[in-house]
This record gives C-alpha cells, structure tokens and sequence, in this order.
C-alpha cells in the first residue's frame, strides 16, 4: 500500500511568480473518530496564496474532515495549522471568519424565506441598524460583479437554482472578506455550464491573490482550473503536485490506489417487463412540472441507472414509482398490472423495494433492529396472526437477517439510531431486499458512507439483480452507474434526454452522459 | 344608528382587545425566534396578580404595569430555560407553564380575591380630544393609554422586527438556527430574549385587565386570553400588523357577543370567543398550509449545535 | 411562610389526607379513577404524537350523555348504566372528533383546537345546568334533579368508590399496554409516533391513527365521565365539581407515565394522591385548591428536565461510537 505514494519534494517561495509565500500550512494534523476510525492521519502539507488547490480523494479520504478542522467546526487531536506564518487554534466558524477564511459547504446553510441580501449580511454586527438588507445592495451588487457571481440580492432564496444558491453563498464569504475560500464538492450540483462559470469566478479570484480550497473527486476538474493538487486517501496526505506534472491517469491510481474500478455489469437474459411508465407527467413541489413526458422501462434482472444532476426529477420519478406522489397525467404498470393510482403501501405489497435517498426515513431511529427490519410485513402471516404480532416468530427472523446482511452489532433490540451509518443501511436493505421484490427503487443508495459499505451495498444490489429483480438505480454519482447498469437514462429538467444500453462502458459514454447531464442531446 | 353601532363597537373592542393584542405581539416574537411558547395563559395571570397587588399596595397603577411586565418576562425564563438551555418539548413546558401561573395566581391570590383597586388606571378625559371630530371622539371614547398603545407597539414591533438589524437576526433564528449560528448570530441570546419579550408583554396584557380593564382580582380572570393569543399569532401570520387588526376583530366579536345576550343565552355566547379562533384557524391554517407562508421552519425544534442538518 | 402555616404542618395535613386514614386512601381512589381512565387513553394519543389535551371537555360531555341518558331517555332499569357508559364513550370520542377531524383535514393544530373545545364543554355544561336541564326541586341551586338509583355505581363497602369504573381503569390501562405491545395497529401507531415522515413512506396511515388515538382517549375521558356522575355526584352539576382538572392532571400522569399504558396505574394513584392531599389543604388550612395546579406545573417541568438529561447521557455515548 505504502509503495505507490508519491513524495514529491517542493518547498514554498521556490516558485517565484506564481505566490508570494504559503498562506496555509498543515502540519501533522490527526483527527480520529474513536473507536476505529482515524480521519486524518499525520497530514502535512502547504498551501499557496494566490493559488488555486485541488484536495482530491474518494469519499471518506478525509478531506471534508481536515477542510472542517481548518473551518473550525472539529477540532484535531494532534498537530498544528498555520495561518500566513503564525500557528492558530480555530475553535470556532467566527474564529474562522475572523482569520480571513470562508466555506460553502456541500449542503448550504441558507434560509429560504430570506432575500439574498440578508442571507448574506445575516449575522454581522456592522451593517446599518435600520433597512440593514436594502442598504448594503450596493456593496453586493459590486462585489457580484467583480467575481462573475450573478444573483439578484432582492431575490428569495427558495426561488434561486443550485447554482444561484452556491454564488450567494461565495458571495457570503467575500462579503466577509475571505482571503481564503473553502469549497466543498462545489460542483456536485451544478450542470457543465455551471461548472465553467465557477472556474471564471476562481480565476478571478486567484486574481487579487485570494486562495481557493477546492474539495473533489473529478480528476478533469483538477486539471482543468487546479494550481496544485494534494491527493487524500484513508486519511493519509499521498502526494501534493501540480496538475501540469502529472496526467489523470497517475492521478487515479495515487487516489484509489490498486482498487480496479471498472466492474462489468452482470448481464441479464429475460426481456420480460418490470416496470413500465407511459407518457408520465407528474407536478413538483412548487406547483411546476417536475416530469413531463416520460417513458420508460425496466425489465427483469435489469439495472436502469438514472443520471442526471441533483433537482432534474429525480426525486420525483422514485416518489411516483413508489406511489408517494401523485401522477398527473400517463400511466405506471408493474409487470402487466396498472399502479398508476395505488397506494403506496399497495404498491409495496405488489413487491417493490424502496431505498429512499433520506435515508432517515426508511428508519426509525428510536425502534429497535427487530421492528424496522418488520416494517412491511408486521401485518401478515407469520409475523401477524390475524391482530397479534408474533414476536417470538420476529425476533428469530431478526437473528437470521442480522446474520445474514451482517448488521453490527447484532443485537435485534438495539436502537436503530445507536448503529453506524453503512451498518443502518444495511438493515434497510436488509428489509427491502429479503421479500424477493421484482422491482427495487434504490435512490443513491451509497451517497455518504465509506468505501467497504458502499461494496457491500453493491454486492447487496447486484445480488438482488441475480435473483431476477428489476432495478432502476438513482445516482447523482456516474461512476456508481457506470459500474452497475446495463442501461442508463439521464434526466434532465424532468425530461429524459439520452438513453445508452452497453455491456461495457467506456470512456467515451462517460463523457457523452456527462454532456447530457448539462443538457447537451448526444 | 348602523354608524353607531359600528363606531360603538370599534370602540369597545380597542378596550377590550388591547390585552389579547399584547400577549400576542409577544408570542409572534418568541416564535418567530423559533420558539413555541404555550405558557402564555399562566405568564398573564402571574403578570395580572403581580400587577394588581403593587398596584393595590403603592396606590399607583403605572408602578403595577411595571411590575405586571417585569414578573411576566422573569416566569416567562422558566420556559426559557426548559426550552432553549435543556432543550426540552416546547408544547410540554409551556403547558407546564400555564399550570404553574394559574396555579401559583390562584393560590398565591387567595388574599387578594374579589377585591377593587381604588386607584386603577382611569379613561382618557373627553377634553383630550375635544378639538377632534365626531368620530374620533366616539372611537376613543372612555378608552385608555395603556389600549392605545397597543397600537403603538403593534406598529412598532413589525418595523422592528422587518426592518432592523436585529429583527433581521430573530426571523434568522426562528427559521434555520443552525445556519444563523454559523453566521455568528448567538442564537441562544436571541431565543432567550425573544422569550423574555414575550413574558413582559403577556405580563402587560394581564396587568391591564387587573389593573385597567376590571380593575379588580379574581383568579381566573384572564379566561383563557393567553390562549387566545397562541392561536391569533398564527391566525396573524406571525405578523404584528395583521396582528392588530386580528385583535381588533376578535374584540369587535365578542363585544357583538355580549350585545345578543338579550336573545342568546350567556352561556352559549361566553363559548363563541372559543369558537371563533377555531374556525379562524381552520381557514388560516389551510391557506398558509397551501401557500407555505408564515410557519418559522424552525418552530418548535429545539436547536443543538453540530446535530442539524 | 405563606398563609403563616409551617411547612411542616402542611406536609403532615397533605400526607393524612392522601394516605393517613382508611378514609384517606379511599378519597386517593376515587381520584385516581377518572386519573386512571383518562390517563391511560392520553398516553397512546402521546405515543402517536397526538397531543389531545381535551380531556377535560370530554370529560364533561361524557358526564353530559350520561345525565341525559339517566334523566330523560330513561331506559329500562336493567340497562341503564350499560346505556349511561356506552353514549357517554361515545360522546366523549365525538367530542375528540372535532379536533381529529380539524387536524386531518385542515391541518390545525390539535393543542390548540383541542384545548378552546375545553372552554365549549364547560360552558354548555353551565347552560344545561342554570336552563333547560336545571332541576325541579333545586330552587335557586344550579344542578339537575337527583339520577333514579337505577344509574348509580355501586361502592366499595362503606367507601364511596366505585368497583365498576376502579375496575375498568386497570382493565383498560393493561389493555392499553397489550394493544401498543402485541397488536398490528399498536405498532403502527409507535411508528407514527416515532415518525410520521417514515410511516407515510411506508404507506401508513397517519390520518386513521390520528383518529383511533382521539377517539380512543376521549372516548375514554367520556367513560371517566360518566364514572363521575353515576358513580359520586348522582346529578350533572357545576363542571367544576364534575371534573377536578382530571382531564389536565391526566396529561401528567401520561406524561410521567412516559406514555406507557401500564405505568399509569402507577401514576395516577400519585396524582390521585395528591389531588387528595391537595383538597385536605383546602379543607384544614383554606390553602386554595389551585396548588394542585402548582404541584403539576413541577412535576412536567421536572419531568422534561429529566427526560433531557438522560438524553444527554445517550448522546455522549453516540458520540463516542463516532
């Protein structure tokens, strides 16, 4: 393991022109996450002013961990960091701010109902007492324009896109006169064009020599706008090197290490249909067509992938099929039956498995392993003999099932909420799964747990496709579809924009999708 | 004679309604800082007997508002405490509140029952507005300044509340306090001053019934206004202006109330002021159910730092 | 101290009158009754999430059907009581059925609507009793006519407890405790209770839990109520004197019961207790009646103050899994 990392020696001050000295500055910083997991081991490195530099790992590299410590939301146990030369301590976000460091996070902390403007000097003691929004316009409207960050400071948050939404929240920071600007997965969210403009605001910004932090796992974004990139992986610093140095490939291997990515999709024979939805039209929350038009179909044995940026109709598309939500217009059929207006617990009892992507809502945290595991069969023989439940009959299923999905600790009274995250969605798999579903709606069903829980999530879907059940698999990941579909399907502002079928993908169909997530038909 | 009755009407329901408008101005504040505040029946009848007893004793009304507010606001921490610092239920503690005003006015009242202040806080002379018109002098007529000021506060408490700084940052706590929190707003400050706002105006609205609107003491005078006030916050939209008018509309009803008990029997009116706020939330709560207006998103959570979102 | 009673004098007058005499212990009973009844219908609403705090109305419209039942329909004396106990469970769900229905439908708050209806209940009690109910031979009293003896309860021995609604309490505090445990719909209702957003995932309806909760426990404070009139007073008279706050202390005994059916018994003998107690402070020393009210202001407070810090304890403990 140790033998791939790359050390390359680089001591700041050496590039002249490009920085004028290092702005952060880690040193030996260990976070650990007692009993078994040490977050950041050891990590080392600097960063430079005026730079922008690409923190690159999988998920759970710990990367958003350290990015938290500088942030002053955790704490390390061991180490120091730097701020322009002087050792600091950060206990807190406002420490953080007053040291010139800003963070947008993955999930925004914003508040709807406000305007832009008082989102944004919200929490600020020198603005005006009176008309304290409509008084700083001015201010943002000029800081908006010198970065490229387009928002209307008079508009409601809750009407702004995605992307609106991260430019406030880079303007907050700005606003606060960060010299220093974390970004979280900042891209996750946001469609190719998007995309390109944030790398126009960083540009602008690496311009008047702020710093930019930039957390990812897409090896074309380091390329294209990184200065420097340091490579994460468990917790360790591999390598910190400029992009122009190396290629995406070596890039990929210092960050997944000898893991083979590319799994073949099991192919499937039968034809036979699952789902089928005709000509669906379904309304989102706010009164707008999150679906116009779709068909689509899943058959036996069959894992349709649904790609496409967060907010395309995604949610909405799992909620129909599922009957949470009502259909406007078209018709949904499982097999041959209609389920176009069935209840959702109907349409469960038809046989189909929900993972939903809250995840917290397949569970009840405060119920015991035992009763979330019987959360769709508790009215039914055997575990329901006319009005009583059978607990004896429960707790032995509950035994086999913690033995089977190996849930940690097996203990069938033990709290749901008292699990780890990967171990809770192994219960709710192990739910869903064990009635034999013919059709299994798994809604990124590996967004947020480290890398041996989301194989076993994969063992577990592609286990389910063997024993014949259909399953259309929603991701705002592309990889995971690109490791387990037969066929995959991008949405794109409610409509399906592109369809591939492949028994092996390649590059090519990677970048084709990717483009049809931002709304260019291939 | 339709005009007088309108104009009569008005006038009553300004008096009457000047202590459910207070009570509730209060409650919008606690609320819209995120938290849910049941108590205010008992923060009243604790603010109305502290009232009435320093007003009986020193023969100054004004010194008994005073008093009436300062012991509200200083119960209200109670809730406070349970709510903001343990974290607690919100509908459970400010029940528990209740319980323990009208329970500790009761008992600690016993002395006090049935009797009249001599000094209470009187009508505005008719000279005040002699140069006024008609109208104008009808509309206030026998009423006082602690009702009038009602007015007052409703209108300044929504400029504050919309238009500064801090009201800025109280709306910020009521709907995402975790996000206000990272934004260096001390919301614990904030939800603990918003709360204690709340008990001094509720102390307010039952001191002015002790020592303005009967004057007298009787446990169990203020009727369930506290209650009343809960449900008028949200029939207001957590609004202090549509507050005022809502106040003003409960006042002018049951005074119509009262005027039928020539054909109606007591009884069956004295229930209608618990009627109205029923249906009122009926069509209020399916209009801000559809349009999602109104609701701080924050209400009644208890906020924890590092556990939401 | 206040009133000029030593502490200690009060506390011996408060444990005498809870516990201090056979006589004591009976007047303990007959309190806890209703406490019981009404409790343990509270404590599956709060399971559910569903805050009914009607219970006091209930109460009184139970009382209500129950007077109307033994005044007016007269039904053949072998039925009477049966009749009495099963209008007045069902005036009392009907009367929860506004608040249910006004929650399903229109989405307001049941704390709220539940608790105005209260006020309602209490007045249309005072109208019956002063107007068309009031009783021939009261003169200038506002009650009805005394009950036929056919719908009175019969007592404990020389007590004045009822067997039949005592009965029935631990009855149905164990039933409540068996339902919540062992049946389909019990469990359906923990899940609702734990989690509405779950149990709508899972196709659970939360509407008919809402429904079943509030019926159930007014239902029961009707019962209660009708327990009160047939068992103690023989006549409808001032709500007041009817209900002793039953429907609030019984909020407390759930609550303290932490919503557990079976607990109840346990707590509303406590809050019986001090319902008694509180009424032996009225009677020897005249400390208002309203101390109860005190008492159960801190108990809740404690109450939540403890459930928190436990809380506490298991957070830390999380947070040490990581």
């Amino acid at each position: 393991m140790e033998m791939d990392d790359v050390v390359m020696e680089e001591t700041p001050g050496t590039n002249a022109g490009e920085g004028s000295g290092v702005e952060v500055a880690f040193r030996s910083v260990t976070k650990r996450f007692p009993p078994h997991i040490i977050a950041n081991d050891r990590v080392s490195f600097e960063i430079e002013r005026g730079t922008v530099h690409a923190l690159l790992g999988e998920n759970g590299a710990g990367k958003s961990t350290l990015m938290n410590i500088l942030y002053g939301l955790l704490q390390p146990d061991e180490g120091e960091i730097l701020v322009r030369g002087r050792s600091v301590t950060i206990p807190s976000p406002q420490k953080a701010i007053a040291l010139g460091i800003g963070m947008v996070h993955q999930h925004f902390k914003l508040i709807p109902t406000h305007t832009v403007a008082e989102n944004i000097i919200l929490g600020l003691p020198s603005v005006p007492f009176f008309f304290p929004a409509k008084r700083e316009i001015r201010h943002i409207v000029e800081l908006s324009e010198r970065y490229g960050l387009r928002v209307d400071p008079r508009a409601r948050v809750w009407q702004l896109s995605a992307g609106e939404k991260q430019k406030m929240e880079i303007l907050k920071a700005l606003y606060r006169r960060a010299n220093i600007l974390i970004l979280d997965e900042p891209t996750s969210v946001l469609t190719p064009q998007e995309v390109e403009e944030l790398f126009t605001t960083l540009r602008a910004m690496k311009g008047e020599g702020k710093t930019c932090i930039f957390i990812t796992h897409k090896l074309n974004e380091v390329m294209a706008v990184a200065d420097r990139v340091t490579v994460m992986r468990y917790g360790k610093v591999k390598a910190t090197l400029r992009p122009s140095e190396t290629s995406s490939q070596e890039l990929a291997q210092m960050m997944v290490g000898k893991k083979v990515i590319a799994v073949v999709p099991r192919r499937y024979t039968s034809r036979e249909m699952v789902l089928r939805l005709e000509n669906v039209w379904v309304m989102g929350d706010r009164d707008f067509p999150a679906l116009l038009d779709v068909s689509l179909t899943v058959s036996q044995g069959e894992i349709v992938g649904v790609a496409g940026v967060a907010g395309n109709g995604q949610r909405e598309l799992a909620e129909i099929v599922t009957g949470l939500r009502k259909v406007k217009q078209g018709r949904l059929f499982l097999g041959e039956k209609e389920i176009t207006h069935l209840t959702p617990r109907e349409i469960a009892s038809l046989g189909v498995a929900y993972i939903p992507e809250e995840r917290h809502l397949g569970l009840v945290g405060s119920m015991s392993v035992a009763e979330n595991l019987i959360f769709r069969t508790y009215d039914r023989p055997p575990f329901s003999q006319g009005f009583l439940v059978d607990w004896g009959k429960v707790e032995a299923h509950t035994e086999r099932l913690i033995s089977d999905y190996h849930i940690y600790p097996p203990f069938p009274a033990l709290p749901v909420k008292l699990l780890s995250g990967g171990n809770r969605q192994r219960v709710l798999l192990a739910r869903e799964l064990e009635r034999n579903p013919r059709l299994v709606i798994a809604s990124n069903p590996t967004a947020g747990l480290d890398v041996a829980g989301v194989e076993a999530i994969h063992e577990l879907l592609l286990k389910a496709q063997e024993k014949g059940a259909g399953i259309l698999l929603i991701s705002g990941d592309l990889d995971e579809l690109l490791k387990l579909a037969n066929r995959i399907v991008v949405l794109f502002r409610g409509g399906i924009i592109g369809e591939r079928e492949r028994e092996q993908w390649t590059e090519d169909d990677r970048r084709d999708i990717g483009l049809m997530m931002g709304g260019v038909k291939r | 004679m339709m005009g007088e009755i309108i104009l009569s009407t008005m006038n009553r329901s300004l008096v009457y309604a000047a202590p459910l408008l207070l009570a509730t101005l209060g409650e919008i504040y606690a609320e819209r800082a995120g938290v849910l505040n049941l108590g205010v029946e008992g923060m009243m009848m604790v603010g109305a007997l502290s009232g009435f007893i320093a007003a009986y004793s020193t023969a100054n009304p004004w010194f008994g508002v005073l008093v009436g507010g300062v012991v509200g606001g200083l119960f209200s921490l109670i809730h406070a405490f349970a709510s903001v610092t343990l974290r607690a239920n919100q509908t459970v503690s400010g029940l528990a509140l209740t319980l323990l005003g009208t329970g500790l006015a009761g008992t600690l009242g016993r002395g006090w029952e049935g009797k009249m202040l001599a000094v209470p806080i009187r009508s505005l002379p008719e000279e005040v507005f002699r140069s006024c018109p008609g109208v104008v002098r009808m509309l206030f007529k026998d009423t006082n300044v602690l009702a009038l000021l009602g007015v007052v506060f409703a209108v300044t408490l929504w400029f504050f509340l919309f238009k500064t700084r801090p009201g800025l940052w109280l709306r910020s706590c009521g709907e995402n306090p975790a996000a206000s929190d990272a934004l260096g707003v001390n919301v614990w400050a904030v939800r603990y001053g918003a709360i204690f706002f709340g008990g001094i105006m509720a102390g307010l609205g039952g001191a002015y019934i002790a020592i303005a609107y009967r004057p007298s003491w009787s446990s169990g005078m203020t009727q369930g206004m506290g209650w009343l006030a809960v449900a008028l916050t949200i029939f207001s939209f957590w609004n202090p202006l549509y507050a005022l008018v809502g106040a003003y509309l409960f006042g002018a009803l049951f005074h119509l109330a009262f005027r039928l008990q020539v054909w109606i029997a007591p009884e069956i009116l004295n229930s209608l002021p618990y009627l109205f706020p029923v249906i009122a939330l009926v069509f209020v709560s399916r209009f801000a159910f559809r349009k999602k207006i109104g609701v701080p998103a924050g209400l009644g959570k208890p906020y924890e730092r590092g556990t939401s979102e | 101290m206040l009133y000029r009673i030593s502490p200690l004098v009060a506390y011996t007058v408060f444990f005498r009158g809870a516990f201090g005499s056979w006589y004591a212990i009976s007047e303990t009973l007959k309190r806890t009754i209703p406490l019981l009844l009404v409790g343990s219908g509270l404590a599956l609403a709060f399971r559910a999430q569903v805050l009914n705090i009607g219970a006091e109305g209930q109460i009184l419209f139970g009382a209500v059907a129950a007077t109307w039942v033994a005044l007016f329909l007269s039904p053949p004396a072998g039925v009477t009581l049966l009749v009495m106990f099963l209008l007045g469970f069902l005036a009392g769900a009907g009367w929860a059925l506004i608040p249910a229905f006004l929650k399903t439908r229109f989405a307001v708050n049941e704390v709220l609507s539940s608790l105005m209806l209260n006020y309602v209940a209490f007045n249309v009690v005072l109208y019956l009793i002063a107007g068309p109910w009031k009783g021939k031979s009261v003169r200038g009293f506002t009650y009805t006519d005394t009950f036929p003896e056919s719908a009175w309860l019969g007592t404990l021995g020389m007590t004045k407890v009822p067997y039949f609604t005592l009965f029935s309490g631990i009855v149905v505090a164990i039933l409540g405790y068996y339902f919540l445990k062992k049946t389909a719909w019990g469990f359906e209702l923990r899940i609702v209770g734990n989690s509405p957003d779950t149990a709508r995932l899972l196709g659970i309806s939360e509407e008919r839990v809402i429904f079943l909760t509030m019926m159930l426990s007014g239902g029961l404070a009707g019962f209660a109520g009708v327990g009160e009139v047939a068992g103690i007073h023989h006549l409808l008279r001032h709500p007041s004197h009817i209900s002793l706050g039953y429907g609030y202390t019984a909020i407390i005994v759930a609550w303290l019961a932490r919503a557990n059916p079976l607990a109840t018994l346990l707590t509303a003998f406590l809050l019986g207790a001090l319902i008694s107690g509180g009424d032996a402070l009225r009677v020897s020393l005249g400390i208002p009646f309203q101390v109860v009210s005190v008492f159960n202001g801190l108990i809740l407070f404690f109450l939540i103050a403890t459930e928190r810090f436990g809380h506490y304890r298991v957070s830390v403990r999380r947070k040490v899994k990581g």
